[in-house]
């Protein structure tokens, strides 16, 4: 027993090792708004010192390109920007695709605005539209009216919200029942996006390798991390709070592996990478982020009907009432823990997978999406299934609405905000019940 | 579990219980002298009504025992009146005076004391420590007093006898050094009790003492609310189990289904229909409606039951 | 490999200035976690409020480093209010979501471009920051720390930093063994107990997050003062986790347990890492590269945290005695 408990540590390492072998090097990601990109010359070799101009009303900034081709220029909010490219400064012989490339105006919404910048040799004339990173979405439209924004950007939110509760739905459902707060949450959706990228550069389309990557996580990180990890802890009666520590130090030790193993630059998967923005009434978006959103709907749907019909998600809900009381009526609280794990983990595989689609994968994809998911359940109710849903869907929206008032920057202050705000008013959360002492 | 323990009603007792002799044996009946005066509390989780006491009165200077099967929302009435849980509706006074919405540990410091049905014995305090906290009034329990020891050393010293004094009469006084988490369930109950008699309550409220206890050391403890009593204190204590309350219970409050279904000396209530009937009709569902009760060994994940 | 050199390296980290300032936000946490039982995520947030208070008052706004220093205490604690208020009436669970948020929120605000202008954006606040502390220096220019390396400023800092630690640590053994302490040590074992004992719990634990945010903010103080440089993106959340890596290493609720803790924290944290540093450079090691060094270590520090707490809570000079009853 005491043997294998010493292993745990070991194995999930060891799992890591044995499964990637892959790695590379880049800076630490930083936060914020900011207009980013790789230029690379048509045979794909990164092009450094392309010097690129980012200017809106009352501000100017410009970049140049790293050694590695990469771009960041930090922008204070959301808005209109007009990037302008100074194709004095491209190698000779090569030239933008699109002429119009050398000044294109970007409505940015938030985060990071990645735009793509294809040279050729000689002259080209392929459309290319900037991605948005939180959605997929490529705004094609240039400046709109408010009016408009603001539908947009309420359907940014929502299309957020999904992905959110797609992650947070396992958090709280892991909170639920066995009251454990996951702080390597995150780290579950960021195992999930890479083991997709690791068999997408093995050479599997993303379909395929989507759905594996989900059924390898949920039994492999979600099953077996419970079995070899958790299980044996709540034998031992570990505290909830020791037990929080040790998912931080999971949390730690999971990020850091994946960064020593995969260096810190971000990866796309191959398919669907860029993608043609489509217009769908007042909204513009991507095929791509229509179709996952979609998935994830069903996927949350079928999850939902299911925890609510079926008899282990009668159970799950019994035991996250009551854990002790479920035992003693018959219930395998250890079972019920058990497919939770699973289920939550193959939910935030897909989520990591999604993000990875519409933005990219990088080590601490996870991680910056786990305070935003905390804050989902913290404001639709710490513990219960629609409260992950609508906790997320309130705060998706929410982060989008707010940069019309904000800098899209300080974005997730608005979220963190607003769920203490609602701590002070309502503590159980807006779906949550008031609990009995004593 | 019947005692024959009669024979040692003190003078207090048998004050208490002249008293009460005429006070009619209907729910919600006025007594002669109420330290604890209940008005129309209600409290419902989600749909249930877990409490919904028209009226009740505590008489002072008697030990009332509230019983009722599992589930009658004894211990929700309970929290209600100590502060730590907050009603729909209602009022309640304490010596007279409105408490009803008074912050709990406003009403323990007024002299409303309570105990707690799962023992919450400070583990890894030792067992002094546990008492002392229960001392009022502590200079040195100011923050910026508490970096000068020459303010509060001799208020500490003197805590420490009656501490002592008090451990003496609960057996407690070779384990006073211990960690209050290696006692054993028993001794923690006991301890609780001692603990809560170091501020000197007007009312101690006791929430199941006699629950996990082995039948040794519920002799020693009934013995112990008697004497409680005889020093003047009020006890109002919570017991699910009605042999257990015949012998030392003064009055006897019957809650079912949330509700005061009978009141009355000891001996009346046990004969009472509705009485005999709740506990017999509701011993079924007992386990689903009172969660925590049954299941006092088992670990609470969420710690919220406890 | 120059063994020698590595134990110096390493000497010199545990007790410099890194060590110092972590050391100081330890013994806030031990405070709130350790005797008060608040599980504050966020103690970040109170380093970032010192560092950046000292920062922004002497460079942004021109004035004295004296008069900073208590600016800087003096947000610490309104820091621990605007936190404290909202949470410290509700479980465990979420004060530590709101804190580590804070913290958090915090961080991005400063390093926002918004505010450039006063906080000096993702490049943070560089300068003379404290140019009044060094100028006290009585150090004599020559002076060269035996045997270790560090610098005759950072020496300065060094030894005002283990004073201060001194000075704190016996105010917190003073208030830790009074009734002030017996109270929030019976909150930290039970809440309920203690509020039914007519304590008011709600204000002990805000004074113990105070205290402890005071106390890591004068980390944060001492972290601007010795650096001369306050950056938004150090401030990251995975700095309140190494407190609490050290907090436990050394044991919490123990009055030695942050300082021993920060010393073998940071003595093994450079050991193993200029160990590495030195095999890789030496050829020993093919299969990394010396940027692979910083997430070994960050690795090392999760499983360090993890096996701490499954297998030693009670730190690893910590009493049996009391795990055997650590209910929670």
């Amino acid at each position: 027993m005491l043997q294998r408990r010493r292993t745990i540590v070991g194995a999930f390492l060891l799992l890591f090792i044995g499964l990637f072998g892959l790695a590379g090097t880049a800076p630490a990601m930083a936060e914020g708004s900011a207009i980013v990109g790789v230029i690379t010359d048509p045979s794909g070799n990164p092009v450094p010192d392309v010097l690129i101009g980012v200017a809106a009303e009352g501000f100017t900034e410009t970049g140049t390109t790293g050694p590695d081709g990469a771009f960041r220029i930090e922008i204070p909010k959301g808005g209109s920007y007009e990037v302008s490219i100074d194709v004095t400064t491209l190698p000779e012989g090569i030239s933008l695709a699109k002429a119009e490339d050398e000044s294109r105006t970007l409505l940015v919404l938030g985060g990071e605005k990645k735009i793509i910048i294809k040279l050729v040799d000689g002259e080209g004339t392929e459309s290319a539209g900037p991605i948005d990173p939180e959605t997929g979405e490529a705004s094609v439209s240039a400046t709109g009216g408010t009016g408009q924004q603001v539908i947009q950007l309420f359907f940014d939110g929502i299309l957020f919200g999904i992905l959110i509760a797609l992650g947070a739905l396992g958090l709280n459902l892991i909170f639920g029942t066995t009251g454990l707060t996951n702080f390597s949450h995150g780290e579950l959706l960021t195992l999930g996006a890479f083991t997709a990228i690791v068999l997408n550069e093995l050479g599997v389309h993303i379909i395929i390798a989507a759905p594996i990557a989900v059924i390898f996580s949920a039994l492999i990180y979600g099953g077996g991390q419970n079995k070899l990890l958790w299980k044996p802890l709540r034998r031992r009666r570990t505290g909830l709070i020791a037990s929080m520590i040790v998912t931080i130090g999971l949390a730690i030790t999971l990020r850091y592996t994946l960064l020593l193993f995969f260096g810190g630059s971000p990866r796309s998967y191959q398919q669907y990478a860029g993608m043609t923005g489509i217009s769908i009434g007042p909204f513009s978006t991507t095929p791509k982020a229509l179709i996952l959103a979609a998935i994830a709907v069903v996927v949350l749907a079928v999850t939902v009907f299911w925890l609510q019909n079926s008899r282990i998600g009668k159970a799950t809900r019994a035991v996250s009432d009551n854990p002790a009381l479920a035992s003693t009526t018959g219930i395998n609280v250890e079972r019920v823990i058990s497919v939770v794990w699973i289920l939550g983990a193959g939910l935030a595989a897909f989520a990591g997978i999604y993000l990875g689609l519409t933005q990219d994968v990088t080590w601490n994809m996870g991680q910056r999406l786990l305070l935003v998911m905390f804050a989902a359940i913290t404001l639709g109710g710490l513990g219960t299934i629609w409260g992950a849903i609508v906790g997320s869907l309130v705060v998706g929206v929410f982060i989008q609405m707010t940069t019309l008032f904000i800098p899209t920057e300080m974005k997730t202050v608005g979220a963190l905000f607003l769920m203490i705000v609602i701590l002070m008013v309502r503590p159980q959360g807006l779906l949550g019940r008031r609990e009995r002492v004593g | 579990m019947a005692v024959d323990t009669k024979s040692a009603l003190g003078p207090r007792g048998q004050a208490s219980q002249a008293a009460l002799a005429h006070v009619p044996n209907i729910p919600g009946s006025a007594k002669p002298d109420p330290i604890l005066d209940v008005h129309s509390v209600k409290r419902s989780f989600g749909g249930l009504t877990a409490v919904d006491v028209e009226q009740v009165q505590v008489q002072r200077g008697a030990i009332t025992a509230l019983i009722g099967p599992n589930g009658a929302g004894k211990t929700t009435f309970f929290n209600l009146l100590t502060g730590f849980d907050a009603p729909d509706t209602g009022e309640w006074t304490f010596n007279g005076q409105q408490v009803a919405g008074t912050a709990p540990y406003k009403l323990a410091r007024r002299g409303m004391v309570r105990t707690f049905q799962l023992t919450k014995a400070l583990s890894r305090l030792t067992v002094m420590d546990n008492m002392l906290l229960g001392a009022k009034g502590q200079t040195g329990e100011h923050i910026y007093a508490a970096f000068f020891p020459f303010l509060w050393s001799k208020q500490e010293r003197a805590n420490r006898e009656r501490a002592m004094e008090l451990l003496s009469r609960f057996n407690l006084a070779e384990k006073s050094a211990d960690f209050a988490g290696s006692l054993s369930g028993g001794q923690r109950k006991l301890l609780e009790m001692a603990r809560a008699l170091m501020s000197d309550p007007e009312l101690i409220m006791l929430d199941e003492p006699m629950a996990g206890v082995n039948p040794a050391l519920t002799q020693s403890l009934l013995h112990h609310i008697k004497d409680i009593r005889e020093e003047g204190t009020t006890v109002l204590f919570v017991e699910h189990d009605m042999d257990m309350v015949h012998d030392i219970g003064d009055w006897v409050i019957v809650m079912a289904m949330g509700q005061i279904i009978a009141e009355g000396p000891p001996g009346a209530v046990m004969k009472d229909q509705n009485v005999i009937d709740a506990y017999l009709g509701t011993h079924h569902d007992k386990e689903l409606t009172e969660s925590g009760k049954s299941l006092t060994v088992d670990s609470d994940p969420e710690g919220t039951h406890s | 490999m120059d063994i020698g050199f590595v134990l110096a390296q390493s000497i010199t980290q545990a007790l410099g200035v890194t060590a110092i300032i972590y050391c100081l936000a330890a013994i806030g946490l031990n405070i709130q976690f350790g005797y008060t039982g608040l599980l504050n995520f966020g103690q970040v947030a109170f380093v970032t409020v010192g560092a950046y208070s000292i920062g922004v008052v002497v460079v942004t706004m021109g004035l004295s480093l004296w008069l900073a220093i208590p600016i800087a205490l003096l947000a610490s604690v309104i820091l621990a209010l605007i936190l404290g208020i909202p949470t410290l009436r509700l479980r465990a669970d979420y004060l530590a979501i709101v804190t580590i948020a804070a913290s958090e929120l915090l961080r991005l605000v400063v390093r926002s471009i918004a505010l450039r202008d006063i906080f000096g954006g993702v490049n943070g606040i560089n300068g003379k920051i404290g140019e009044q502390f060094h100028a006290l220096n009585p150090l004599p220019a020559e002076f060269v720390t035996p045997y270790l390396t560090f610098s005759r400023q950072d020496a300065w800092v060094v030894l005002v930093g283990w004073v201060i630690i001194a000075i704190i640590s016996f105010g917190v053994w003073l208030l830790v063994r009074s009734p002030w302490g017996r109270v929030v040590r019976g909150i930290r074992e039970d809440e309920y107990a203690v509020v039914s004992l007519g304590k008011n719990v709600f204000v002990y634990k805000m004074q113990a997050l105070i205290l402890g945010g005071m106390v890591g903010a004068m980390g944060g103080i001492i972290w601007a003062i010795a650096k001369q440089s306050v950056q938004p993106d150090t401030f990251v959340p995975d700095v309140t986790f190494f407190t609490y890596t050290i907090l436990l290493l050394g044991g919490a609720a123990r009055i030695f347990g942050p300082i021993v803790g920060a010393i073998l924290f940071w003595f093994l944290l450079a050991g193993v890492g200029e160990f590495l540093s030195q095999a890789i450079q030496a050829g020993w090691i093919d299969f990394l590269k010396p940027t692979d060094v910083g997430p070994i270590r960050f690795i090392l520090v999760g499983i360090g945290l993890m096996s701490l707490m499954i297998f030693r809570p009670q730190g690893i000079f910590g009493d049996k005695r009391e795990l055997a009853l650590d209910g929670r």
